[in-house]
């Protein structure tokens, strides 16, 4: 007998008032110059473009389009700071890094409301990832700057030169920090371009190099859209071309470098494979499944987009799975119990929209979570597709939104082949108590980053990058520095 | 410029448990059975269960769910006291507290319980006559399970002859750490038998246990030999509830109720004092478990000190100032 | 108006964190290079060593156990904190080497920018120590570098700042907790390095800093079969005796100074890791 039946609960769940942190901590400006020679300067034409905050549609501050004279203008404070910069002791440039990693420190909270405000990231993901990681970057880089020669490229590795530095939308300041640690620590000289839409960062960042009274000229920021970035690959005086971004533009960039001879780096996109065995944790598993995608609204490169679980485990799997996704609190970026944030533009929207009804078309299940979205602004709910098949869009193309793909496998050697159909090779996860089989499966997959047992892990000791169509070249760590070193 | 944010709620985040209408529970009738459950059970990666954990930590309670939270932590405190000191007159005013732990604020919920010795439970009984608070009473060799099952079973019948509504059980850590699992089995199942109408709380001493893997194959062992709480500590021993412990718990307690329909409690006990702990629980409650166990039907904090923090953060709540402890009576 | 009369200071211990006097109750005159007293420092005695290598050996496994980054954090800190002391420091190597003040200040910048280099190894030790080895077969095989555990530092008697600071930060910087025994005749800096790393995060008990008499105290830590490595950089004379006294117990000890202070230091880091290597079974 059991004489314990089960009643309705008499209180409702805890329905989260709203926490929201305060926008005012991000003392926006109005507009904003060009980081050029050590100061805010203004762009030769004076051609100005709104930043937009994804979650409202509005407008945060004005910023210059960088032309190709600014460009220039970037180029040449580059050059001239680097014979000074690259011969300093690099005891001395360390210590300008670990101001930086400070200064960022110190700054970590207008920074981390600048990013969701401008990037529409939950501010959880900011404040707690973004912002710590881009100081971490930084003061891991500090700590190189005088131990080239430990590094394992020679007893005196040399810097290139000047760095023309392009990065995405997706995580600005951090990409900003993979960018210019490792390249201010080896002795160079950079030019960074924000991405378009996400520039507002990188202009807190120009401040906090004043500062840190970096040498004018050794960082310049160039804020503009893809013809900034274009005249950056283009300019002649560019020693060194680092590019995130999409693998179309970068097989354009590597045409442009393979013409002029310039050094060479690029992180591309990626369509990674979280492969789940019937062994796995299983909460765990759930949540690394969750963090996989649904992390920074799946404008993620390294994204675990596709989903292979083991067939024997698919049905509980994806149960418990969507149990997780209904849960999901999906609106205001700035909220602190916010999981899943705003797209970042209306043109990521539309590409997201188009590739998961291309999903439906082509005859895969669509399981949406079944939050309300906020009205205003760019939103797309958690979205997974079930009964996807390796020939399916869904499953080949970078969504670069919060769209997970289930496809089942049968046995490792299986799983293997199909996570590594695909010509991309970026990063991979492998759920499994079985140490030895992880191993065996880690070994096989055709991927620049594979996570046992968890997903989307970042460290600057640790090297990020892609094989294959993902790029080439790494970005953290020792191999990092490769990127920056003439060797 | 835009300066001001727009607020979306959307989702509350709360776990949506689907529990079956009709009960069907394990039926083990051999040892085997029980290995082939826990064998049955997925393993833990402590790595991710504390990743998690954290990340729940993160939430941030604001206005009126902060309130309700706070009411919500009160009314589950078991308030406790076991002490080789205790007299019948500490108990009386454990009991006091515990009916009427804010006499200044009559809307106070009164706490889920007084949690005493079995010699005092007769005194715990006669002082909360009249009121809704339960009386639970350790019992089963408490702190350290090492007796033999007959004297269990007679301190468990002496709690419940006194009063007893709820019975907190220790398990016996030697026999499960040694493999015995048959033998932890039959004196849950014993102590359940024992125990009549008054509800059954197993304490897993999850600080001996060690692992979250030992955590989740105890939960399992214990709900299916019908426990009606699974609790994770004495208070007793050096490591109490820890939050990757208590989402195991929730976790158990969740797949347990999907797979049986049985509905179990979890107590988290030891070494829990403030409000923004407690109410971290809760969060870990509402997103593991979900609604139904927002409730001290099936949820309890063990804690002495816990509660006056809880109405010192209530008090603040509602008059916007901090208060001097000194406010509420040092039970 | 009458001169305003200064306040003194009393140098004390650094063990656990705390600032004890000596448990004896002795202290020793401490004079500067020209011979006018400085202070009475304390004088350690066997019980303060043996509360020292008990503060280090339970503290080490906590300081081990952060992050390397959190490591690399906290040794920046002790810098950040050296950097705003810099005039004391100076003042007192001055007081301590009667060397001129400009060299003494170009002493404390060394030293500080010296942290800095050690705070950036914590997190690359790792990397340039450790490895994979393609061993033949169905093995993932890994060596890590890990610290021996708790070392104790005859500080360099000259050189009373920097001297200590290579000789206290490599070991700490690798992951061990460390018992210096200050210089004899120039303990101030020492004990203001205590202070500063008390101040910096530093767990407690990862630098203890004693001051005395070596004659006493050396070879009682060089005997004290809890300590896993020795630095013998300032026991002069005492040197070989006391690198016989580290075999009782097998202990690291490092017993030669290599010019190169990158190579020293290097050497210093080394001298007090350990390799432990992993082999795991790849298949299916």
């Amino acid at each position: 007998m059991d004489d314990h039946p089960v009643l309705a609960s008499p209180l409702n769940a805890l329905d989260y008032d709203p926490a929201p942190e305060s926008a005012a901590v991000a003392h926006l400006h109005e507009s904003y110059g060009l980081f050029v020679g050590g100061a805010f300067t203004a762009p030769e034409a004076n051609e100005q473009f709104a930043t937009l905050n994804p979650a409202t549609g509005r407008a945060l501050a004005t910023v210059a389009h960088g032309t190709t004279d600014d460009v220039d203008r970037a180029v040449a404070a580059a050059r001239r700071a680097f014979p000074a910069w690259s011969t300093r002791p690099g005891s001395e440039r360390a210590k300008y890094l670990f101001r930086i990693a400070r200064l960022i420190q110190e700054r970590s909270r207008e920074l981390a409301v600048v990013e969701t405000l401008d990037n529409g990231k939950p501010i959880r993901e900011s404040r707690d990832i973004d912002i710590p990681l881009a100081a971490a970057h930084f003061f891991y880089y500090a700590g190189w700057a005088d131990k080239l020669e430990h590094a394992g490229f020679g007893p005196a590795p040399r810097p290139i030169g000047v760095a023309g530095q392009i990065i995405p939308w997706n995580f600005p300041l951090l990409m900003a920090a993979w960018k210019l640690a490792p390249a201010l620590a080896a002795g160079n000289t950079c030019v960074l371009k924000p991405a378009e839409t996400t520039p507002l960062s990188a202009l807190v960042l120009a401040d906090i190099i004043q500062q840190a009274e970096l040498p004018p000229g050794v960082v310049n920021i160039v804020t503009g859209d893809g013809r900034t970035g274009a005249a950056l690959v283009e300019h002649p005086d560019v020693d060194k071309i680092a590019f995130t971004g999409s693998t179309e533009v970068g097989r354009m960039i590597q045409r442009r470098a393979a013409a002029a001879g310039t050094h060479l780096t690029l992180e591309l996109g990626g369509k990674g494979a979280n492969i789940v065995f019937e062994d796995a944790p299983v909460d765990e598993m759930v949540e690394g499944i969750v963090d996989g995608i649904f992390f920074n609204q799946g404008h993620v490169c390294c994204a675990g987009s596709r989903l292979l679980v083991q067939e024997s485990v698919a049905d509980e799997v994806v149960r418990r799975l969507m149990r997780r996704v209904d849960q999901l609190r999906v609106g205001d970026p700035l909220d602190k119990n916010t999981d899943v944030g705003a797209i970042n533009s209306a043109a990521q929207l539309a590409r997201i929209r188009e590739l998961a009804d291309a999903g439906e078309a082509e005859g895969a299940e669509r399981l949406t979570s079944a939050c309300a979205l906020p009205s205003e602004g760019f939103w797309f709910p958690p979205t997974v597709f079930t009964h996807v098949a390796q020939s399916h869009r869904i499953a080949r193309e970078e969504i670069f939104g919060p769209v997970l793909s289930v496809l089942t496998f049968r046995t490792p050697a299986e799983a293997v082949a199909k996570a590594n159909d695909t010509t991309y090779g970026l990063a991979c996860g492998v759920w499994s108590e079985k140490g030895s089989r992880t191993l065996w499966v880690a070994e096989r997959l055709r991927a620049g980053v594979v996570w046992a047992n968890t997903y989307n892990k970042f460290d600057p000791t640790s090297p990020f990058g892609g094989v294959r169509e993902s790029g080439f070249g790494r970005e953290g760590g020792r191999h990092g520095l490769e990127a920056y070193l003439d060797v | 410029m835009e300066q001001v944010s727009t607020t979306h709620r959307i989702a509350s985040g709360s776990a949506v448990v689907r529990i079956p209408d009709t009960a069907s529970l394990p039926v083990i009738e051999t040892e085997a059975a029980l290995r082939a459950l826990l064998a049955s059970l997925s393993g833990v990666d402590a790595v991710g269960a504390a990743a998690r954990a954290a990340k729940l930590a993160t939430r941030s309670l604001k206005q009126s769910t902060k309130r309700d939270a706070l009411d919500l932590a009160i009314s589950m405190v078991d308030l406790t006291t076991l002490e080789g000191a205790d007299t019948p007159d500490r108990v009386r005013s454990l009991c006091a507290k515990a009916w009427r732990p804010d006499p200044a604020d009559p809307s106070t919920p009164s706490a889920a319980a007084v949690c005493v010795y079995p010699d005092l439970v007769a005194t715990a009984r006669e002082a909360l006559a009249g009121s809704a608070v339960a009386v639970a009473s350790v019992a089963t060799a408490f702190p350290s399970g090492r007796a033999s099952l007959a004297v269990k079973l007679a301190d468990v019948a002496e709690a419940v002859a006194a009063g007893a509504d709820e019975v907190d059980m220790v398990i016996d850590r030697g026999a499960f750490l040694s493999g015995r699992l048959g033998q932890v089995f039959d004196e849950i199942v014993a102590v359940r038998e024992a125990c009549g109408t008054a509800h059954l709380k197993v304490i897993l001493e999850t600080g001996e246990l060690v692992t979250l893997d030992a955590v989740r194959r105890a939960s399992w062992l214990a709900m299916a030999a019908r426990a009606d709480f699974i609790k994770t500590s004495t208070g007793k021993v050096a490591v109490s509830a820890t939050p990757p412990v208590a989402l195991v718990m929730l976790e158990a307690a969740r797949d347990f109720a999907e797979a049986t329909g049985r509905v179990v409690g979890v107590k988290l006990a030891g070494g829990i004092r403030s409000a923004k702990e407690a109410l971290r629980y809760l969060v870990v409650v509402n997103e593991t478990a979900g609604a139904l166990w927002l409730s001290p039907r099936y949820f309890r904090f063990g804690a002495s000190s816990l509660l006056n923090d809880l109405l010192a953060q209530r008090t603040k709540q509602r008059r916007g100032v901090y208060v001097r402890p000194e406010l509420f009576s040092g039970d | 108006m009458s001169e305003r009369l200064g306040v003194r200071k009393t140098y004390k211990l650094v063990v656990n964190g705390a600032f004890p006097r000596s448990e004896s109750g002795r202290s020793y005159e401490v004079r500067d290079a020209a011979g006018a007293l400085l202070a009475n420092a304390a004088q350690a005695s066997r019980k303060d060593l043996r509360d020292a290598v008990r503060a280090a050996r339970a503290a080490q496994p906590g300081w081990w156990g952060a992050s390397a980054y959190n490591r690399g954090q906290v040794l920046y800190r002790v810098a950040e904190m050296a950097e705003a002391r810099r005039e004391e420091l100076a003042d007192q190597v001055v007081a301590a080497e009667g060397v001129e003040r400009a060299h003494a200040t170009a002493t404390v910048e060394r030293a500080i920018d010296r942290i800095v280099w050690f705070a950036g190894w914590t997190d690359k030790i790792a990397q340039v120590y450790g490895g994979t080895n393609p061993v033949a077969g169905p093995y993932f095989n890994f060596s890590i570098p890990t610290p021996s555990g708790v070392v104790g530092v005859v500080a360099p008697a000259e050189d009373s700042l920097l001297g200590l600071v290579e000789t206290v930060m490599a070991p700490i910087c690798a992951g061990n907790a460390v018992v210096v025994l200050a210089s004899e005749t120039r303990p101030i800096p020492a004990v203001l390095l205590g202070e500063m790393a008390a101040t910096a995060d530093l767990p407690a008990g990862v630098l203890n800093v004693l001051t005395g008499r070596l004659a006493e105290l050396a070879p009682v830590l060089a005997d004290h079969e809890d300590v896993d490595g020795l630095d013998l950089a300032g026991a002069g004379e005492m040197r070989a005796d006391l690198a016989a006294r580290g075999a009782g117990s097998i202990k690291r000890v490092l017993a030669d100074d290599p010019r190169d202070p990158d190579a020293a230091a290097l050497r210093r880091i080394r001298a007090f890791l350990e390799t432990t290597t992993v082999w795991h079974t790849i298949g299916q």
